[in-house]
C-alpha cells in the first residue's frame, strides 16, 4: 500500500515537471515499459547467493575463472537478473539487500534522512527501493517505511530550497534522481511565477529545445577556435 | 556480463537529456548480435536433453532468457524515447528542423517526422472553419504589434502587407505579433521588453 502511494506521488511530481515537454507522464516501470530512469534503476547491483549449480555461466562471476557457477557462490548482479533468479521455482539464488537498504544504513536514514548523500549512495533510491520490495524480502516492510519517512522529511527540505533560493543550493547535489526532478520542477515553477508577477508573462520566448541547441552550437564553435 | 551494450545505448540517451544524439547503428547491431547468440545458446540447451539428467540446464536458460528480454526492453526504449524527442521537436522548432539536428536522425525517424508533420498540419486545418495554428499565441496577446530585435543575419522577410524588411543582426523592428511569433520561438528574433 505504501509502495503504491509512493509510486503515484513520484509519478505526480514527474508529471508536473514534464507537462510542458510532452513526455510520457509516468516513469515507473508499472505501467511504463519504456522508462529510461526505470531501466537505469533496475541496473543497480544486489548481492545474490546461488542455491543451485548453473552450468556454462561462470563468467558472470568476475572473481573466478570456472566454467560453472557453484552452489553458494556470492555475486553482485544487476537487479533485473536477480529478480529472475529469485522468482524462478525453485529459486536459483537468494537475493540479499544492497548496502544502502541494510539495517545499519536504515538506522542512519531513520536518524536524519536529510543529511544523507543519496546521489552518491543510491542515485535511484526510491525507484530501486520500490522494485526491491516487490521481491518480498523478509525486511521489505521496514524498507518501505524508511522510503516513505525519508521522502517525507527530505521533501520538506527540497520544497524549502526550491521556493526560497534563487541560486541552486549546493545541497541539491545530494539528491537522488527523482528528488532532483522535483527540485528542478519546483525552481522552474517558482521562477515562472516570479516572471508572471513582474512582467505579466506577455513576452514571447524561444522554445526550450531551441535555446539548448543554440547553446550547444556556441560551445562547439568555442571548441573549434 | 550480459546487456552491457544495450545499457550503453540507454545511458547515452539519458546523458544527452533533451538533445538528439546520433543514432548508434553500430551499438544496435552489436546488441542484435548478442541477442542472436543468446537465443542460439538457449535453443541448443533446450534441445540437448541428454546432457541434462538432473534438470539444472533450466536455470541457465532462465538467466539467458532474462538477458534477452532485458536487451529487448533496452532497444525498444531506445527507439521509443528517440521518437518522443522527435515529436517534441515538431512543437518546439516548428515543421522545419535545423540541418545539424536532422543529421542525427536515421532513415525511419526522418520518415516518421515527415508523417507526423503531415498529421499535425491536417489536424490544424480541421479546427474551425479556417483552421487554427495551435503553436501560435501560446501566451495571451496584449498588443497587435511588438518590438523585436534580430539575433542573427536572417536575410529578407516579406511581411503580410507586402513590405520587405531586412533582418540583420542587432537591428530592431516593429512587427505584427502573429508574424514574428514563430521566428521568436525559433530563436531568430527576441522580443524587447518595455
Amino acid at each position: 500500500m505504501f509502495c503504491h502511494g509512493l509510486i503515484s506521488l513520484d509519478g505526480g511530481c514527474q508529471q508536473l515537471c514534464h507537462h510542458r515537454k510532452i513526455m510520457s507522464l509516468c516513469h515507473s516501470y508499472v505501467p511504463n515499459y519504456f522508462s529510461i530512469p526505470d531501466i537505469l534503476a533496475t541496473q543497480e547491483k544486489v548481492p545474490c547467493t546461488f542455491e543451485v549449480q548453473v552450468k556454462h555461466l561462470g563468467f558472470l562471476d568476475p572473481g573466478s575463472d570456472k566454467r560453472d557457477i557453484e552452489v553458494g557462490t556470492n555475486i553482485e548482479l544487476p537487479f533485473w537478473m536477480a529478480s529472475v533468479l529469485k522468482t524462478q521455482r525453485p529459486a536459483i539464488a537468494d537475493v540479499g539487500l544492497p548496502k544502502i537498504f541494510k539495517e545499519s544504513y536504515r538506522d542512519i536514514l531513520k536518524a536524519d534522512p536529510v543529511v544523507v548523500d543519496l546521489h552518491k549512495l543510491a542515485p535511484y533510491f526510491y525507484e530501486f527501493g520500490m522494485s526491491l520490495c516487490m521481491l518480498n524480502h523478509r525486511e521489505s516492510p521496514e524498507i518501505v517505511n524508511v522510503l516513505v519517512e525519508s521522502f517525507k522529511q527530505r521533501f520538506r527540505k527540497i520544497l524549502d530550497w526550491a521556493q526560497h533560493s534563487n541560486i541552486e543550493v549546493p545541497e541539491s547535489k545530494k539528491l537522488d534522481n527523482a528528488e532532483k526532478i522535483i527540485y528542478q520542477a519546483g525552481r522552474e515553477v517558482g521562477s515562472s511565477l516570479h516572471l508572471w508577477l513582474t512582467e505579466g508573462g506577455s513576452l514571447i520566448m524561444a522554445a526550450g529545445m531551441v535555446m539548448q541547441h543554440k547553446k550547444m552550437k556556441l560551445t562547439q564553435r568555442d571548441l573549434l577556435q | 556480463m550480459f546487456c552491457e551494450k544495450s545499457l550503453k545505448l540507454i545511458k547515452e540517451l539519458d546523458r544527452s537529456q533533451e538533445a538528439m544524439p546520433p543514432f548508434d547503428d553500430d551499438g544496435v547491431r552489436q546488441v542484435f548480435e548478442e541477442m542472436r547468440g543468446l537465443y542460439d545458446q538457449n535453443v541448443a540447451a533446450a534441445n540437448d536433453t541428454t546432457a541434462d539428467p538432473d534438470g539444472t540446464a533450466i536455470s541457465g536458460i532462465a538467466i539467458r532468457h532474462a538477458a534477452l528480454e532485458r536487451n529487448k526492453r533496452c532497444l525498444l526504449a531506445y527507439a521509443y524515447n528517440r521518437i518522443l524527442r522527435v515529436r517534441n521537436m515538431r512543437w518546439q522548432f516548428g515543421p522545419i528542423l535545423p540541418h545539424d539536428i536532422k543529421a542525427n536522425f536515421n532513415e525511419p525517424e526522418v520518415q516518421w517526422f515527415n508523417n507526423y508533420n503531415i498529421c499535425v498540419a491536417r489536424y490544424f486545418k480541421s479546427i474551425g472553419a479556417h483552421g487554427l495554428d495551435l503553436t501560435a499565441d501560446v501566451k495571451p496577446p496584449k498588443s497587435l504589434y511588438v518590438e523585436v530585435r534580430s539575433l542573427t543575419d536572417y536575410g529578407k522577410l516579406e511581411l503580410d502587407n507586402g513590405e520587405v524588411v531586412l533582418l540583420k543582426k542587432h537591428s530592431t523592428h516593429l512587427m505584427s505579433r502573429a508574424q514574428c511569433e514563430p521566428l521568436i520561438t525559433q530563436g531568430v528574433l527576441e522580443q524587447i521588453s518595455n
